[in-house]
């Protein structure tokens, strides 16, 4: 059986390319997609440490669909506000959305 | 032994002063009723001061025995100044007098301001109404005498100094107020002084008087610690006052009771129009006639006479002392004085003016030289016959006023009814006071007339009958027999003075022919002259019985018809206080010059005044040329007498000059070395304080404000640079946030 570390490192991995999708992508929905990656190597870790340890419960899997159907909406509520943002600004570059500036 | 009545005594001024109060505040539009309020107030004042009078005659030894009532008044200091009354012997024989002679007065009032006429059309508010019009301000005038029976009624009450002065002060405004109380008049002469003017005078002069007199109640104070007279009397306290001195300036140890005596009689020196402060009263005729008969002859000029006999005791706490000299050198001198002055006066009033300061200068003299009880009783028949006098001048002016009138409308038509502006003022205004424009009014106005020579006589003195001769004989007799010959000698040539214009001024006016028409046409028929002749005739009673009660018990023949209960009423009070009032023995001789003063000087004057009178108006020109009789025989001093030794031109010269010229001089002096400098400085110095503080605020509160600011903002430019917008970056933050803390948490000792 392939030992637990490896899942690890696969989610580590998959983690690191979310965050760095989200931190240095210019699109919008390059940046949700990140965010989805890390949201997916998280449920690998979930799964994984459901299935090394725990198998007598089920706390690991639920979680698992949780993050999904959290994920789901929270894709659902970003594409909106992407289609939103586009309509009034004509771009889906986050660094020329910093209305925010200080 | 005390009276219950006595304890009302206190409603004698008091109801005066409300008629003035009600007057003022609420009636002074109905001049019936104010003119009723005050005549019915004073008329209640006189019935309870003559019950309270005749209860107190009926004490026995009530002069040792005063009935005294008073509250605590004010505190001061260790002890309590006192407001409260007395009733003795001299307060009461003054209550016969004062109310009595106010309500007469009062009385008289009425018709002589016109109550009951109708409004005049021209008439000006301040300005002597037309005859037959009442007067515009009547009901302030009411007000006014009402406010001043109010003062004389308490001053004769007060049981202590300082109450006693502020009455004294009420009459003194009330005396400034009435004589101006025809404030608008004005005359073609400016140098004629107006009423306005004399109101000033008199309040000015009296006030010098008044000033001294109050810093001789303070010295007393302060020496005895009290002001009331029971206090004051105390044999130790006087004692002590008369050993105890103070050193002066210039005259070196005086006794205290000297200096204060003196101090205070100062005080009626000025009330009372002595030499030197006489000048004010002859002027003071410029306010209404019974303003005149009340307050300048009977009342409140002779509140002066009142004070000192009431601190008689203090006068003479040294016996013989310098104080009563001086106060006999004074009297005896105004007497003498005045009476010269007076017999080449032409004004019917200011003759009488001159006769009242002569008057009061016998009295005064008599309390120099210890006639205690005889001034009283001068002072009490003065009062009656000046009244009377007064009043029948006011009467004769009233007369002759409609006498001008009438003839005024039947000749040249409405000439004075155009109004009353300077203007319209012909120069040659017709006087109605000036004798030399009267002439045979006997027939036309017998009333008036009858009285006034009764009034006359019994100021010259008239024997046996009349009021004056009883007081006046007695002051010679007293004067002779305690060997005071100089003041003898002066008041006897005063009294033959007196006599003597008196004579003049009874023939200019009564008697011979009229010198003018409005004399001719002068009469008594109009309705005022009810109200003013009734008083005249109570008051001419009077002017003869008031002396009755002094008669002397060894007087020849009539002494053993009266016991003289006025010498032992007052004398009781005279023996409590320690003053020597032993009855006089007779003396033919002082007898005898009063009588050959009296008679002689009235003859004189009837025979040097008949032929001027007899003459009538001069074919041409006015009766105001026909030369004086006495103008001629006595030549330059006829002018200098009728110009009053010149004392209102030296005053003038002097005195209001001088004044004007110090004021002047300290205006300047204060301007440019004293407020200017100050006032600049006081300036400067502000604008320099601002400026230090403009800069204070410019660097320091400004600069803290702005630099808070300013900080504040640098800071927010620097903070504002981690506030990118960019959701990438605080990701980013988060995220070595993040693992920094993680890799503390992994690497860092447990």
């Amino acid at each position: 059986m392939v030992p637990l570390t490896w899942y690890l490192f696969l989610a580590a991995a998959l983690f690191c390319i979310g965050v760095f999708g989200a931190l240095s992508r210019r699109n919008a929905i390059a940046v949700l997609m990140g965010i989805e990656l890390m949201l997916n190597a998280v449920n690998i870790n979930l799964v994984a440490f459901w299935r090394y340890t725990d198998l007598g419960q089920m706390t690991g899997q639920l979680f698992a669909v949780f993050v999904i159907t959290v994920a789901a909406a929270e894709a659902c509520v970003g594409l909106a506000l992407i289609i939103t943002i586009y309509r009034q600004r004509h771009t889906v570059n986050v660094e020329e959305l910093d209305t925010m500036k200080g | 032994m005390s009276n219950p009545i006595f304890n009302l005594a206190v409603l004698l001024p008091l109801l005066p002063f409300l008629a003035f109060v009600l007057i003022l505040l609420w009636t002074g539009r109905n001049k019936r009723l104010s003119a009723g309020l005050a005549v019915g107030s004073i008329g209640l004042s006189w019935i309870l001061g003559w019950a309270i009078a005749i209860a107190a005659f009926r004490v026995e030894g009530f002069g040792a025995n005063p009935f005294l009532a008073f509250r605590n008044w004010l505190p001061t200091g260790p002890t309590w100044q006192a407001f409260g009354i007395v009733i003795d012997p001299l307060t009461a024989v003054m209550l016969i007098m004062v109310p009595f002679v106010c309500f007469l007065i009062f009385v008289y009032s009425v018709g002589y301001m016109g109550i009951g006429k109708p409004e005049g059309q021209h008439d000006v508010r301040g300005w002597p109404a037309e005859p037959g019009h009442v007067d515009p301000l009547v009901s302030r005038f009411f007000a006014y005498v009402a406010l001043f029976a109010t003062g004389m009624l308490g001053l004769i009450l007060a049981d202590n100094l300082i109450l006693l002065f502020i009455f004294w002060e009420i009459m003194g405004l009330c005396s400034y107020l009435l004589i101006g109380f025809w404030f608008a008049r004005k005359y073609p002469d400016p140098k004629q002084i107006t009423p306005k003017e004399a109101g000033l005078k008199a309040f000015m002069t009296t006030r010098i008087g008044d000033t001294i007199m109050l810093a001789g109640i303070l010295l007393l104070w302060i020496q005895t610690n009290s002001l009331s007279f029971s206090e004051i009397f105390k044999p130790q306290t006087l004692a002590s006052l008369a050993t105890t001195t103070a050193n002066l300036p210039i005259l070196g140890p005086t006794p205290w009771a000297t200096l204060i005596a003196i101090l205070i009689f100062w005080g009626a020196i000025g009330k009372s129009a002595q030499f030197p402060l006489h000048v004010w009263l002859p002027d003071a005729m410029e306010g209404p006639t019974p303003v005149s008969a009340l307050i300048h002859a009977a009342t409140m000029v002779s509140a002066g006479v009142y004070l000192i006999i009431r601190t008689y005791p203090l006068m003479q706490a040294v016996p013989h002392g310098p104080a009563l000299q001086f106060i006999s050198f004074i009297g005896a001198f105004t007497a003498l004085f005045a009476a010269t002055i007076a017999f080449t006066q032409n004004d019917i009033k200011k003759v009488l003016a001159y006769s009242t300061i002569s008057q009061l200068g016998y009295m005064f003299a008599a309390l120099g030289i210890g006639a205690y009880i005889a001034a009283t009783l001068h002072l009490l028949t003065h009062a009656f016959f000046k009244a009377l006098l007064f009043l029948g001048s006011g009467s004769v002016i009233h007369g002759m006023e409609h006498g001008h009138h009438a003839v005024g409308h039947s000749a040249h038509g409405d000439t004075e009814a155009a109004g009353h502006d300077e203007v319209s003022v012909s120069p040659a205004r017709f006087d109605p006071q000036d004798m030399r424009n009267m002439g045979g009014l006997f027939k036309r106005m017998p009333r008036t007339a009858w009285t006034f020579i009764i009034g006359g006589l019994a100021l010259s003195g008239f024997p046996i009958v009349t009021a004056g001769f009883w007081s006046k004989d007695e002051i010679l007799a007293d004067a002779f027999v305690n060997g005071h010959t100089l003041v003898f000698v002066t008041l006897a040539v005063a009294a033959l003075l007196t006599a003597f214009y008196t004579a003049r001024q009874i023939v200019m006016t009564f008697f011979g022919r009229p010198r003018t028409e409005a004399a001719e046409h002068a009469s008594e028929r109009d309705s005022i002259f009810a109200w003013m002749t009734i008083p005249l005739m109570v008051l001419g009673v009077f002017a003869v019985v008031a002396g009755w009660v002094a008669i002397p018990e060894d007087f020849p023949i009539l002494g053993a018809l009266s016991s003289n209960p006025f010498h032992h009423f007052i004398g009781g009070l005279a023996e409590a206080l320690e003053i020597e009032a032993n009855p006089l023995p007779f003396r033919l001789s002082p007898l005898v010059v009063s009588l050959i003063v009296a008679l002689g000087g009235l003859l004189l004057g009837w025979l040097v005044y008949r032929g001027y009178a007899g003459k009538g108006a001069p074919a041409e020109g006015s009766p105001l040329e026909i030369p004086d009789p006495m103008a001629r025989p006595l030549g330059r001093a006829y002018t200098v007498l009728q110009r009053k030794y010149y004392f209102d031109e030296l005053y003038h010269a002097v005195f209001v000059k001088g004044a004007l010229r110090l004021s002047n001089w300290l205006f300047r002096v204060d301007d440019l070395w004293v407020i200017d400098p100050i006032v600049d400085g006081v300036g400067r110095l502000g604008r320099w304080f601002s400026e230090i503080s403009r800069r204070f605020d410019t660097a320091i509160v400004d600069g803290a404000v702005n630099g808070i600011a300013a900080i504040t903002n640098w800071m927010g430019g620097i903070v504002r640079g981690i506030q990118t917008g960019r959701v990438q970056n605080y990701l980013l933050v988060g995220l070595v946030t993040v693992s920094v803390l993680l890799g503390a948490f992994l690497l860092l000792p447990k």
